[in-house]
């Protein structure tokens, strides 16, 4: 690890000052991502501005009924708090799919969103990666795959991303909010991540030296009826294999309004929106989400190592609508 | 701007004030090891992946691997050195000892302080994953062996003592709810 | 104070006590290897290769001594030289430790050199930026069943035993298995990544080390650097796990070089990555199991083939075969070990050797047999119980396995069980069970032991015995009690330090039962020295102990260990993911010390079984010749959540003849246990996976070669 200066940052735009004044700077808050791929030799920043104890620490209800949560916000009290548990129930379920106890205690909202993938040759500096290493390979494509991207994909890079909580988030329609030297601006979730194309280096939206201020979600009524479910190789502590994130509303055996989210599938959280049009307004039934769930895996380019992620994604997708429906008949 | 990449700061842990130079890579579990003799904090991978270093800061428990001291500044810090009253051990500790929830004993310290930490989780309400409807207003969940099998997954058991573990967290939960949960006082009990 | 006649009221084998250890344990006042202060200590840190076959051609050591706090670079140029041409306790040393004496590099993650500074910080920045120049070489790392560079392997036993004719006995059995199995690369990761601390002092070299027995490093570095044994001196107080990983190793000998070269403690500790190249693994295997059986499931042929592989560098076998020797016997039987060389790291005992990978081929193709026979898999099991060693001709010194298989059959419900698969059903699970028998060797090797009675009326218990965590300190306390009639409280047994002479290392399942002979024995002669009123000086009197005689003079029985394992499992098949609803294991295994760590040592090895069976695999990318993701999060064990309430327990396995009737424990608890939930996976699903581990991926493609 490379030595480096370490600033906290006084507030944001204080925060935001000392991160422009150097290109080789990095927020820190809660570390989890960045200290161990600092270790791992990933990231070597000369300078560290220390975001985690400025004011956006809270969650607080906006007046259209929606949810501004800040980006300090920890994973754990993000699970925790009784407006997501009751409005969003698929977002706590997420970030409690996530990670362990102790490292919920300590990551945060805004470096949720920004973690990095955990593909096995991107962690090793002594292999190629197009992501770390732009034009240096992509060794993952005839090696070892078997956790890697289905959809979104391109020959440059197949890695995935690995937060559960940004699955739910990206159902939810959240929008993130950010803060430049220019000013405050704001992303859709969906244009937060940018298409892996042939730079799979570049990964957000985010103008350079944003800071994450916090994520807006708007009322999503559907929502008050979700769940996550995430498959992974152990029951617990370990990266998803694949993940759904769904919503469902059926009013008299139709179904009026659905939301659908797949994890560990692409480099980005994959909004299904095919799959939600092949829903809305078809009958309730196992039929229509096993049709629907085909319609967006049609897409699905499967490495020769990852088919079996098309059938599990299928099967998540099938499972967890089936149980939401069956449970609004109760 | 000029550069510094070290800084002289206070830790306070288990109570006490340290004063001391850190080079900025120093991580909280490095400072309590090798500057602060606090050796009881176990090293097993130094990336987040076993819990082995579990303390817990401002009462919540936490990895130290991946805890710059730095940035630790001004919180409160308790490692397993702390969590006993004096002689007497905290109930966690002597569930441990009484329904052998260890075997080579080098992740203990870690599960012992994340299982303090998680009772607390627990008695704040907090769900996990493996509670069923999540929902507040269905109220709590209770701390099934389920339920303290999923919230203490952080802290990986190669020896796999993991069953008298389950039972030592259960015991020392049922023995006395309220002490059990006791984060040791100097961390602050408003922490969750 | 004078000696009385002391009754112990209640005998304390037997009976349950709580580690002696156990309040250091909980405090964190337990110190283990890298927890030790040394004042004016300097760190090393290992730089290991990253190409997998090739030349060193240069050490940019220059740059990396100018850098802050860094004050040696060692590497084959520069570093003492070593002596490997021996042979000691498990037979001749891996050169793997043996570091930085050539220019060669036989695998990834080969140590290079070893960087040594004032912190862990700037010793990790500078072995980061040490720039190592290789001439690569072309590598193989390509592992099957069938290649054609396999030979057989006499490692701890023969690499083949066969009688009788196969292809007869299959011909005219009724019921013929013929499948191959196999099982991944697996890696040990105790929870405290090796670590040593080296210093000389006075003309004496102490090693403050986490190893499996102390005496045998002493030796090992001994040997290595030409030094008396008496100028060495090993303390491993407390050892946070090994499970076979913990012998010599890359990081006590940099640490001894540093330290002889600097003058100043060094300590040098692996990481967990570089664990995955230095710690030893268990090799994969490839295993071909035929089984015939008359109508009446009766074996008439069996057939049991092993492939392990091993590295370039030293030749150790998997010996899958070796468990058939002991279980089953038949009119045909024929094992063979054999191994591939590659250029891999070299891999080593794990918990379970042979046994482990082995009874999950064999009792996976029992319980195939059983299907096709329409025979109880338990009842099948029983029928082909053995008289006497089905190779050696051996009697038993004592077989109770049918004991297990009753209690476990009792206890589990076995009776209820509809022998049909894919019929049971919880919701998205569908639930089956199985079982699988377990054995492993009871060996005991040579030992000494120190008691002393002291002054003050207490005993103090010498023995460089090592606690890895299976409460052998307080086994042996017990022992060391009883053997003296007195109360456990009075007796302190020191382990953990070379000084107290040459014992058994903690493998093999051999230490505790190796350990008590000595102790007993010490502890006879000791009650004979003590006559009733005579006054004790000061300094106590002491009596040593050597085995080596009795030892020799064990009758030459087949001695083991034996258990039942049974499980549930619950598979969804429209996920992949499977998990285990309960466990219970049944074992035969001696006279238990202590009840309460004994539980614990037979939980844990099944808890072994159930990461071996769904979770721990490393995967080698056959490009780059190392496995991808070697951490923990990327080779996955078993977390808390995967594991359920598990029973373990025993029956009786007294052995009148034998001088302690002591039985390892550690390793018989793994062995089988795969096998009972790949069988619960199979009664579930009805299907069948041969291949560990039982990843979703797996259980979603089982039938396609995908």
């Amino acid at each position: 690890m490379r030595e480096f200066d370490y600033r906290r940052a006084p507030d944001v735009s204080g925060a935001v000052a000392l991160l422009d004044d150097d290109p080789d700077a990095r927020y820190l808050a809660g570390g989890t991502n960045l200290v161990d791929l600092m270790k791992s030799g990933v990231e070597r920043p000369g300078r560290l501005v220390d975001v985690r104890e400025l004011p956006l620490d809270r969650i607080e209800s906006a007046p259209d009924g929606g949810l501004r949560i800040g980006a300090t916000v920890t994973n754990s009290d993000l699970a925790a708090h009784p407006d997501v548990r009751s409005r969003y129930p698929m977002l706590t379920q997420a970030v409690l799919a996530g990670a362990s106890g102790q490292l919920r205690n300590m990551a945060t909202v805004g470096g949720n969103l920004l973690q990095r993938t955990r593909c096995a040759y991107f962690t090793d500096t002594t292999k190629p990666c197009n992501k770390r290493a732009p034009g240096s390979g992509c060794p993952a494509l005839s090696g070892e795959h078997h956790n890697h991207a289905i959809l979104g994909a391109s020959e440059t890079c197949v890695a995935v991303h690995p937060s559960d909580m940004a699955v739910a988030l990206a159902a939810l329609d959240a929008v993130v909010h950010y803060e430049t030297a220019d000013g405050q601006g704001e992303l859709p979730l969906d244009q937060l991540y940018l298409p892996v194309a042939d730079t799979p280096h570049r990964e957000t939206a985010l103008p350079t030296g944003a800071l994450i201020t916090g994520v807006f979600l708007p009322p999503v009524p559907v929502a008050a009826r979700s769940r996550y479910r995430k498959v992974r190789e152990r029951a617990s502590y370990a990266f998803a294999i694949g993940s759904v994130a769904a919503a469902l509303d059926t009013r008299d055996g139709v179904v009026h309004d659905a939301r659908l989210a797949f994890g560990a599938v692409a480099s980005r959280p994959w909004r299904a929106r095919t799959a939600e049009r092949a829903l809305i307004g078809a009958p309730a039934t196992a039929e229509t989400y096993a049709a629907a769930a085909a319609a967006e895996l049609a897409a699905a380019r499967p490495l020769p190592h990852n088919g079996y992620k098309v059938t599990l994604m299928h099967n998540l997708t099938v499972a967890v609508l089936s149980e939401l429906a069956e449970e609004a008949a109760l | 701007m000029g550069l510094s990449t070290s800084s002289v700061i206070t830790l306070h842990v288990n109570g006490e004030k340290h004063t001391l130079p850190v080079d900025h890579r120093t991580t909280l579990l490095d400072a309590l090891r090798e500057r602060l003799d606090l050796t009881g904090t176990k090293k097993g991978c130094d990336q987040g992946q076993c819990g082995a270093c579990t303390v817990l800061v401002d009462g919540r428990r936490t990895v130290a691997c991946l805890q710059l001291a730095v940035a630790a500044e001004g919180r409160e810090i308790t490692t397993i050195e702390g969590v006993a009253d004096g002689d007497r051990l905290h109930p966690v500790q002597q569930a441990f000892i009484d329904l052998d929830g260890y075997q080579c004993g080098y992740c203990t310290p870690g599960q012992i302080c994340s299982a303090i930490g998680m009772l607390a989780e627990h008695a704040a309400g907090w769900p996990s994953a493996a509670s069923g409807d999540i929902r507040p207003a269905v109220g709590p969940t209770p701390l099934t062996p389920e339920e303290i099998r999923e919230r203490m997954s952080g802290n990986l058991c190669r020896c796999s003592a993991y069953t008298s573990i389950v039972e030592a967290v259960a015991r020392a939960a049922e023995a006395d709810a309220s002490s059990a949960a006791r984060v040791p006082e100097q961390s602050g009990e408003a922490a969750v | 104070m004078t000696t009385t006649a002391q009754e112990a009221a209640v005998r304390a084998v037997g009976t349950g006590h709580v580690r002696v250890e156990g309040r250091d344990k909980v405090t964190g006042a337990a110190r283990y290897a890298g927890d030790i202060p040394f004042t004016e200590l300097a760190y090393g840190w290992l730089v290991l290769s990253t190409v997998v076959r090739g030349r060193i051609r240069d050490i940019a050591s220059g740059p990396v001594l100018e850098m802050p706090g860094v004050v040696a670079v060692l590497d084959h140029r520069n570093a003492p030289r070593l002596e490997t041409d021996y042979v000691s306790l498990l037979g001749r040393p891996d050169p793997t430790c043996a570091v930085f004496q050539h220019d060669a590099v036989p695998h990834l993650g080969w140590p290079v050199a070893l960087v040594v500074a004032q912190t862990p910080e700037q010793a990790r920045e500078a072995a980061e930026a040490l720039v190592v120049e290789y001439e690569p070489l072309p590598h193989d790392i390509e592992f099957t069943g069938d290649h054609p560079d396999s030979y057989p392997v006499d490692g701890h036993m023969p690499g083949v035993t066969d009688k009788g004719d196969q292809e007869a006995e299959l011909a005219a059995s009724a019921a013929v298995v013929d499948e191959e199995y196999t099982t991944p690369e697996e890696h040990h990761h105790p929870m405290e990544p090796h670590a040593a601390t080296a210093r000389w002092e006075d003309g004496r070299l102490e090693v403050v080390d986490s190893n499996q027995g102390a005496t045998w490093v002493v030796g090992e570095l001994a040997n290595l650097f030409s030094l008396d044994p008496a100028s060495i001196r090993v303390r491993s107080e407390h050892v946070g796990g090994g499970f076979g990983s913990k012998g010599v190793r890359a990081h006590q000998v940099a640490a001894v070089m540093a330290a002889t070269v600097l003058q100043r403690p060094v300590r040098v500790a692996l990481t967990r990555p570089q664990m995955f190249a230095l710690a030893g693994h268990r090799s994969p295997t490839v295993q071909r199991v035929r089984l015939g059986a008359d109508t009446e499931g009766r074996l008439r042929a069996l057939d049991h083939r092993s492939v392990s592989r091993t590295s370039k560098v030293y030749e150790f076998v998997e010996a899958s075969a070796g468990v058939a020797r002991v279980m089953y016997d038949a009119a045909a039987h024929h094992t063979e070990n054999r191994v591939v060389r590659r250029d891999v790291p070299s891999p080593t005992f794990m918990r379970g050797p042979g046994e482990a990978p082995g009874a999950f081929a064999l009792e996976s193709a029992l319980d195939e047999l059983a299907e096709k026979c329409g025979i109880d898999p338990i009842e099948l099991r029983l029928r082909n119980e053995p008289d006497k060693g089905p190779v050696s001709g051996l009697p038993f010194a004592t077989r109770n396995l049918r004991a297990c298989f009753e209690e476990g059959a009792r206890r589990f419900g076995w009776a209820q069980r509809d022998p049909r698969p894919g019929v049971r059903r919880d919701g998205r699970w569908l639930l089956g069970t199985g079982t699988a028998a377990a054995s492993f060797p009871a060996g005991a090797a040579p030992s000494t032991a120190a008691i002393t009675a002291e002054a003050d009326g207490r005993f103090t218990v010498r023995i460089a015995a090592t606690d890895i965590g299976t409460g052998a300190r307080t086994a042996l306390t017990l022992v060391a009690a009883d053997a003296l009639d007195v109360a456990p409280e009075r007796v302190t047994v020191r382990i953990g330090d070379s000084e107290f002479g040459f014992a058994m290392i903690a493998g093999g399942s051999m230490g505790t039962r190796s350990w008590s002979m000595a102790v007993i024995a010490a502890a006879r002669d000791l009650r004979e020295r003590l006559v009733p009123g005579m006054a004790i000086p000061a300094e106590g009197i002491t009596v040593r102990s050597d085995t080596t005689a009795q030892i020799a003079a064990l009758a030459n029985m087949e001695r083991h260990s034996y258990g039942a394992q049974f499980a549930e499992a619950a598979v969804d098949p429209a996920t992949g993911e499977v998990r285990v609803r309960r466990m219970l294991g049944i074992f035969a295994a001696g006279r238990i010390v202590n009840p309460l760590t004994a539980r614990s040592q037979f939980t844990g090895g099944m808890t072994w079984g159930i990461s071996m069976a769904l979770h721990e695999e490393a995967v080698r990318d056959p490009a780059f010749g190392g496995p991808v993701g070697a951490d923990l999060a990327g080779y996955h064990v078993a977390t808390n959540a995967d594991v359920p309430r598990i029973e373990a327990d025993w029956v009786d396995d007294t052995d009148p003849d034998d001088p302690v009737g002591i039985k390892g424990i550690g390793e018989v608890a793994i062995v089988g246990a795969a096998a009972a939930i790949a069988n619960a996976v199979w009664h579930a699903t009805g299907v069948r996976h041969r291949s560990l581990p039982i990843r979703p991926s797996r259980v979603l493609t089982a039938g396609s070669d995908a």
